[in-house]
């Protein structure tokens, strides 16, 4: 949590220094429901995100070196530099995403957990299934792709589940102001799946939660629809003003800042010191800046990188006039080849 | 394998309008076929024409019909195996069969695909075969279950989402255009999207403006994907074998006109090439371009054009994302005239892009301004009259093709 905190303050700074551009959706306020979730999770699980993905990132085990070259568009990007701020996926890690659209990686989410199921019911491999979580908003639960694959999750009881970040807004539009009936977690059990919710500014009920949730799509029992209700406390993006929030709703969530509740409870319960404390931010203070410095001394992509990737068989930007595929022209390595 | 196949512009097929006629030349016919056969070429002068280029030449003397060809592609498909005879649509599931039982990643996912066999019956008989879940019947939820093809293809999986009707994939273009064609690029080619997206599409028999529409010209923009039209029972199975093993995401355009076109296909394995048109019947005076069911359109105004003492060479280009620049650009360099035939409306279609390839690439061959035969734009109305009026016709081919040698 702390990492992802230090971390979106270090972009917003180096966004308004000119060292990333383009629409950047910072996190700060809602590190428990990232932690809480993807800290439960086996490397071969998948998460799936949207735009607000710095943090699942970062959970999820993608080195910070690796998301801050990718903002800052440099070639040793998670996804060299290619992606940017809302596409960020990593293989290695199982992070499947990223996506600009709202929406639109529910369905991908729900493809990765029909691949759980096959492999363990077609292929015969392994015994327990890999769980999908897909993060969300409550803006996307008003889109037609979520409700479509609640019932397909539901249908064919997919190891999937669907984390809703209802930070109350979607830009600049509250949710009770688009929402007919503004408790999500009412529409899981309308398709057939548990919903639950959940204070998403405490880190350990969101655990709590999220064992239960991952448990029951571990053992083949089905989706499940947890609906955390959490707060973003900067704008929607670096370029929002944030001049609709009422400043006391504002307030009222700051004073539940989940990395300060998590601190005052560690202290309490003497499970380690505020020296103890420290030590782990300063660590993290380290860490990110160690990442800028590995970001702003990465080189950029060069032309050569920008017809690689299009297509895993290159054969699909075809035959030239000459008879050879484009991609055996030596300028299609250059990034220069007519195609 | 690649050169095997190119020669190959074999066909053999019954046209839907007379699908109950079925001609193979033997080879015997051909040779006195070819020395009666007079060209009146477009400077006037007549050759006996004796098959300068003797091998193209012999394969394709179709004087008596266009549409039907010989066996002469036995040349490829070993003399030894005389093939099987089956519909376009069993040669799409006998494809799709083989990519199952060779590689236990490939699924299908769709509608009415598994219990009902498909609704053009392309999926007949393969869940009893695999099982439920590897042949997935979805529920009616287009951009989730093609989302949820591309999330599967992202994780391990190769899957075959089948669109009941191509036009239903409208539904799923935000799944197409930006994770399908997108994702490999913006993850930095950390995944790869093996996915194959099939459906049948084009003007049917007074099927109105909803189902009969050509989504190629819709799709030709997307980056990362490609696009191939199958329009014969070999290429069919072909490319749909090699779709599938494709790691690119790749759409099948299938036609509902011609699921049964009937055709003997060889008995040993084969692919085509996705990248790879098809030259379906060499000629000297002109570049006829087209693909999927105006192919047939095309041949049958071949016949008429051939009886008037034209030579007209027909590519199916096949491909319709890639262009195959080499064999269009072969075709323009020798004819120096193009004409395309496509069944796209006429704004923003497969054909005003090849246009635009052509004239870019090839303007110092062309003789005469590229003619483009499209769809009229407008909603394909219901009533049968109104209907073959917005398809371009074998008599229109035939005039196009009149005043393009003149």
């Amino acid at each position: 949590m702390v990492l992802g905190r230090a971390f979106e303050d270090m972009c917003a700074q180096m966004y308004y220094r000119g060292k990333m551009f383009g629409f950047v959706h910072l996190y700060n306020g809602q590190e428990a429901v990232s932690t809480g979730f993807i800290k439960l999770l086996k490397k071969e699980d998948y998460v799936v995100s949207t735009y607000r993905d710095h943090v699942h990132a970062l959970s999820k085990g993608v080195p910070a070196r690796a998301v801050m070259s990718e903002l800052f568009g440099k070639t040793t990007g998670c996804c060299r530099g290619q992606g940017g701020s809302m596409h960020m996926f990593s293989k290695e890690h199982n992070l499947l995403g990223g996506f600009a659209f709202i929406g639109e990686g529910i369905p991908v989410a729900t493809g990765a957990a029909f691949t759980s199921k096959y492999k363990r019911e077609v292929l015969k491999e392994g015994d327990s299934e890999d769980v999908t979580l897909a993060f969300f908003g409550d803006g996307t639960c008003n889109n037609g792709q979520f409700f479509e694959c609640l019932n397909l999750a539901a249908l064919w009881k997919l190891p999937i589940v669907f984390v809703v970040e209802n930070n109350l807004w979607a830009i600049g539009m509250s949710h009770l102001r688009a929402t007919s009936d503004p408790e999500i977690w009412k529409k899981g059990p309308a398709f057939g799946m548990p919903g639950v919710h959940v204070d998403g500014m405490d880190v350990l009920k969101v655990r709590e939660v999220a064992k239960a949730a991952i448990g029951r799509a571990r053992r083949g029992e089905g989706p499940t629809l947890v609906e955390c209700e959490t707060y973003r406390f900067r704008g929607h993006s670096l370029a929002d003003p944030d001049e609709l929030r009422d400043p006391a709703e504002k307030a009222h969530y700051a004073a539940r800042d989940p990395i300060i509740s998590l601190k005052k409870y560690i202290i309490e319960k003497s499970l380690a010191s505020e020296a103890e404390l420290k030590v782990i931010e300063k660590k993290i203070d380290e860490v990110v800046e160690d990442a800028v410095e590995f970001a702003n001394e990465s080189p950029l992509p060069p032309r050569s990188q920008l017809l690689e990737n299009v297509f895993a068989d290159p054969k699909g930007f075809g035959i030239g006039p000459d008879g050879r595929y484009r991609c055996e022209d030596p300028k299609f390595t250059e990034g220069t080849a007519h195609v | 394998m690649t050169t095997i196949f190119r020669g190959l512009g074999a066909l053999t097929a019954s046209n839907s309008f007379d699908s109950k006629k079925l001609q193979l030349p033997s080879p015997r016919s051909f040779s006195e076929r070819k020395a009666s056969f007079l060209l009146v070429r477009s400077d006037g002068s007549v050759n006996l024409n004796l098959g300068s280029n003797s091998r193209a030449r012999r394969a394709e003397q179709l004087i008596t019909n266009a549409v039907a060809t010989k066996a002469d592609g036995s040349a490829a498909s070993t003399a030894s195996k005389p093939g099987h005879e089956l519909l376009l649509f069993e040669a799409l599931r006998e494809g799709l069969e083989e990519e199952m039982d060779r590689d236990p990643t490939v699924c299908v996912m769709g509608e009415d695909v598994g219990h009902y066999g498909g609704s053009y019956k392309v999926t007949k008989g393969l869940a009893t075969k695999y099982g439920d879940l590897r042949v997935l019947d979805t529920p009616i939820a287009e951009n989730s279950f093609t989302g949820m093809g591309i999330g599967a293809a992202m994780t391990g999986l190769r899957p075959v989402v089948e669109g009941m009707n191509m036009g239903f994939l409208l539904l799923a273009f935000n799944q197409i255009s930006n994770n399908c064609g997108m994702l490999h690029y913006t993850s930095g080619g950390q995944f790869k999207i093996p996915i194959v997206i099939r459906g049948p599409g084009g003007v049917g028999r007074q099927l109105g403006a909803e189902h009969s529409q050509r989504l190629e010209s819709y799709f030709q923009s997307i980056p990362g994907i490609q696009m191939v039209a199958c329009s014969t029972a070999y290429n069919a199975k072909g490319l749909m074998k090699a779709a599938i093993r494709s790691e690119n995401p790749v759409i099948l355009f299938e036609h509902v006109l011609l699921y049964n076109l009937k055709e003997r296909i060889p008995d040993e394995e084969y692919i085509c090439n996705l990248e790879e048109a098809e030259m379906v019947r060499p000629g000297e005076h002109v570049t006829i371009l087209t693909y999927s069911r105006m192919r047939y359109h095309v041949m049958q105004a071949a016949k008429t054009l051939v009886n008037k003492g034209y030579d007209p060479e027909v590519i199916d280009i096949r491909s319709l994302k890639p262009f195959d620049l080499y064999t269009i650009g072969n075709s323009v360099k020798k004819t120096h005239r193009v004409l395309i035939v496509e069944e796209c409306m006429r704004t923003g279609g497969i054909g005003a892009s090849l246009t635009a390839a052509i004239t870019e690439n090839f303007h110092d061959y062309l003789d005469a301004p590229i003619v483009c035969l499209s769809s009229q734009d407008v909603p394909t109305p219901y009533a049968g009259t109104l209907e073959e009026w917005t398809v371009v016709q074998p008599a229109q081919i035939v005039t196009a093709v009149e005043q393009l040698c003149q």
